[in-house]
């Protein structure tokens, strides 16, 4: 099957062998790998924790584990998703990876900041592993004070450490990222030629420069407070809790959009391409991500409608809120209005699209009932939340990664994935994925808490639903795992452009050469310019 | 064009990944700006919550304010501009290649560093025997609310300390500079270490031009 040519030419995967080539590589392609191992392993771990949860609450008595137990499992699921895996996904492994090959250039602007950014994650990741294996950490992924401080007997300190480390790793990928695009666009390569991947990953890592650094000072303070007592934190020195609340959420709000941006990024690309059509209203999209990132920052104060943040206050930040509807509701009508007359194909990469597109919707709508005052109280702190940002970070990001990941899959490798359990498998996630968590919309509404295993009878029915539908969720994602692995051996060989894209990734051998490009590209069209594509499409 | 600055050899001066020399300058600079960024991110948490507090218990914080010395803080803060003024002169001296310039105004700034961490450290030396340390045996006269005045010195710890580790990684920072000037690193045409190394001074120094005000001197008169 292969060929003696390709066995030949040299490209960033067979310039040099050996653990040390990779570990101590400067190469973006390669870090972006390493980076796709690192989130890969959290993944699973994650789903594992996530696996405990969903057999436990099979039945309404909590007999699986204790509650101090279900407390850990919930608390190092959401820890290790959104800070380990979420939040580095698409920018670090897709957006290291390909950033600089969509602006033409050889590497990001600072490839040793990029290793060590690795490193970080690898560093707050082992901090983490640490404190789960040593017993867990039972504060939820929020660390609300005084709990995480005063009063939790886990391992809260190791795990604050790790998200303090794994946090620079971000403010550094964000860091990169702009001085990239900023100075390292190859020639004739303006800001409105640029792929919208790149502009929702420059649209994240603003976010990532601005809001990371504010969670790195909570933790220290948490870190602080635990170790010395010193009442930042504490009602009993006049201390306040809810400070804590606003900081974390200063952050933690916009790293919502850290995780889903990139996502939006991704779909902005596959919708073109398998529609054969420029990007509807190129310029609206690429602001909204802008908008998103600025918005993002002024709506923290909605995750404190039940605290004792004061009323005016609520209004002005569910206000807010609503904003963030309207860039969001931009990129969901722009990527409609792209498909209308384009000549549309259902590869892999297309369904990931649709599901996430889908999916979105329903995730950002919940998001407006939350975002309502009178309707969050009632909600709060129930499965409906849990079901809302499930909606967003599962069915839109993970869908968003899948589905890139088997877009760029041939470019990374050079190899096709097996296009008929590819789709079978995006079929089987989706489906999982709304049996999973539409039921948990209807628990929340009828009162379950979340973080609780023991709950009435009544809700059982909807629980086991939900419980089937991560079983059939769980086989969805070990299916990608099974074939991309088989396809690095058996996969069919791809050319340099097995989908006609116009990105410039496309346009140099697969996988490519160390340093990206034989010759440097010159830009002379906008994006998405599909006459310019001459080859014909492989596969779809 | 491109591939044929790129043919050269990867050297210090120029890195692969960059065409030409004024774009790797113009990336270092732009990379340090955006890191300063992240880093008043950092402190900006810490200011917040000083001011939330500072609002919120106004008179003991006024008292605690009071207790400080603001002469040894002054005395602070002239070391601390007078280095930035080295530093620049510094800066300078690389601009125009000077090479032992360079080093004579790296050693200055270090010892104005090193100079203001003393003086950091005897302060914080005095705070533990009057028992001004946050703890079990903390104590400030003149209030009945000691858990509000801990507060204060808490933010006041937390606050200096932060930037006096952001003072000990510049003192590794101008080390590491002056061996690399000893070497003859750099010229007229290659300074950026030294250039944005000094953006990374300044911007420390300009942290403790917001904390000493802020800590030292703000309604300082209304504690006594």
């Amino acid at each position: 099957m292969i060929t003696a040519a390709a066995q030949e030419r040299e490209h960033y995967l067979n310039a040099s062998y050996g653990i040390k080539s990779w570990l101590l590589t400067k190469d973006h392609k390669r870090i972006g790998l390493l980076y796709l191992f690192t989130v890969t392993l959290f993944f699973f771990i994650g789903g594992a924790f996530a696996t405990l949860i969903r057999i436990e609450l099979l039945t309404p008595q909590g007999g699986l584990v204790s509650s101090e137990t279900y407390n850990k499992l919930f608390t190092m699921h959401g820890v290790t998703m959104v800070f380990f895996f979420l939040i580095p996904s698409i920018p670090a492994t897709l957006g290291n990876f390909f950033l600089p090959m969509m602006i033409g250039a050889r590497d990001l602007a600072f490839p040793r900041i990029n290793l060590l950014s690795w490193y970080l994650l690898v560093i707050g990741g082992l901090f983490a592993l640490f404190a789960m294996l040593a017993g867990g950490v039972d504060t939820g992924w929020t660390f609300y004070t005084p709990y995480s401080t005063t009063y939790s007997n886990t391992w809260v300190i190791a795990t604050a450490l790790g998200i303090f480390v794994a946090g620079f790793s971000s403010i550094l990928t964000g860091l990169n990222f702009v001085v990239t695009v900023h100075r390292m666009r190859a020639p004739g390569m303006t800001w409105f030629r640029m792929p919208l991947f790149v502009w929702s990953n420059y649209a994240t890592a603003l976010i990532q420069i601005l809001g990371t650094p504010v969670l790195a000072v909570t933790m220290v303070l948490v870190f602080c407070e635990r170790v010395f007592h010193i009442g930042i934190f504490d009602p009993a020195l006049g201390g306040d809790p809810v400070l804590f609340q606003h900081l974390f959420w200063f952050y933690s709000h916009p790293a919502v959009y850290i995780m889903v941006l990139p996502g939006m990024g991704v779909i902005s690309e596959l919708i073109s391409v398998f529609s054969r059509k420029p990007v509807f209203g190129y310029s609206f999209v690429a602001f909204s991500s802008v908008a998103i990132a600025v918005l993002g920052f002024l709506v923290w104060g909605h995750h404190l409608f039940v605290s004792t943040q004061s009323v005016y206050a609520g209004m002005v930040f569910s206000f807010l809120s609503y904003f963030v509807a309207i860039p969001s509701a931009i990129k969901v009508f722009n990527w409609t209005a792209t498909l209308y007359k384009g000549s549309i194909s259902f590869a892999t990469p297309m369904l990931y699209a649709f599901g996430f597109i889908g999916l979105f919707t329903i995730g950002g709508l919940t998001g407006l009932f939350v975002a309502a005052l009178g309707i969050d109280v009632h909600v709060t702190d129930t499965y409906f939340v849990i079901a809302h940002f499930h909606y967003i970070m599962v069915g839109g990001t993970i869908m968003a990664y899948l589905g890139g990941l088997h877009y760029w899959w041939p470019k990374i490798t050079g190899r096709m994935y097996p296009e008929l359990w590819a789709r079978l498998s995006a079929l089987v996630i989706f489906l999982g994925f709304n049996l999973t968590f539409f039921p948990q919309f209807i628990l929340g509404y009828l009162g379950m808490p979340r973080r609780y295993h023991v709950y009435p009878d009544e809700f059982q029915v909807l629980h086991v639903l939900s419980t089937a539908g991560a079983s059939v969720l769980a086989a969805g994602y070990l299916i990608p795992m099974v074939y991309f692995v088989w396809s690095l051996r058996y996969g069919q060989m791809a050319g340099a452009n097995p989908w006609g894209a116009t990105g410039l990734e496309w346009q140099t051998a697969s996988p490519p050469p160390v340093h990206n490009f034989d010759e440097m590209p010159v830009v002379t069209h906008e994006a998405y310019d599909y006459t310019t594509v001459l080859g014909e499409v492989e596969v779809g | 064009m491109a591939n044929q600055a790129h043919a050269h050899a990867e050297t210090l001066a120029l890195r692969e990944q960059f065409d030409t020399a004024e774009q790797q300058k113009d990336a270092s600079t732009l990379g340090m700006w955006i890191f300063l960024i992240t880093e008043i991110m950092f402190f900006g948490g810490m200011f917040l919550m000083y001011t939330v507090y500072r609002d919120t218990y106004f008179p003991v914080f006024a008292l605690a304010s009071s207790s400080l010395n603001a002469v040894i803080g002054a005395i602070n803060t002239a070391v601390l501009l007078c280095s930035s003024f080295t530093m620049v002169l510094a800066v300078r001296a690389a601009q125009l290649g000077q090479r032992n310039a360079i080093i004579i105004f790296l050693i200055l700034t270090l010892i104005l560093g090193i100079a203001f961490l003393g003086v950091k450290a005897y302060e914080w030396n005095e705070k533990f025997q009057e028992h001004h340390v946050p703890g079990p045996t903390f104590h400030l006269e003149g209030t009945g609310e000691q858990g509000q005045a801990q507060l204060f010195f808490s933010l006041y710890f937390a606050m200096t300390g932060l930037h006096a580790l952001h003072m000990v990684v510049g003192c590794g920072m101008l080390i590491w500079l002056l061996v690399e000037s000893r070497k003859g690193r750099f010229t007229a045409e290659y300074m950026t270490p030294v250039d944005i190394g000094g953006l990374y001074w300044h911007f420390v120094d300009i942290i403790w031009i917001f904390l000493f005000p802020l800590l030292y001197l703000i309604d300082r008169h209304l504690g006594k």
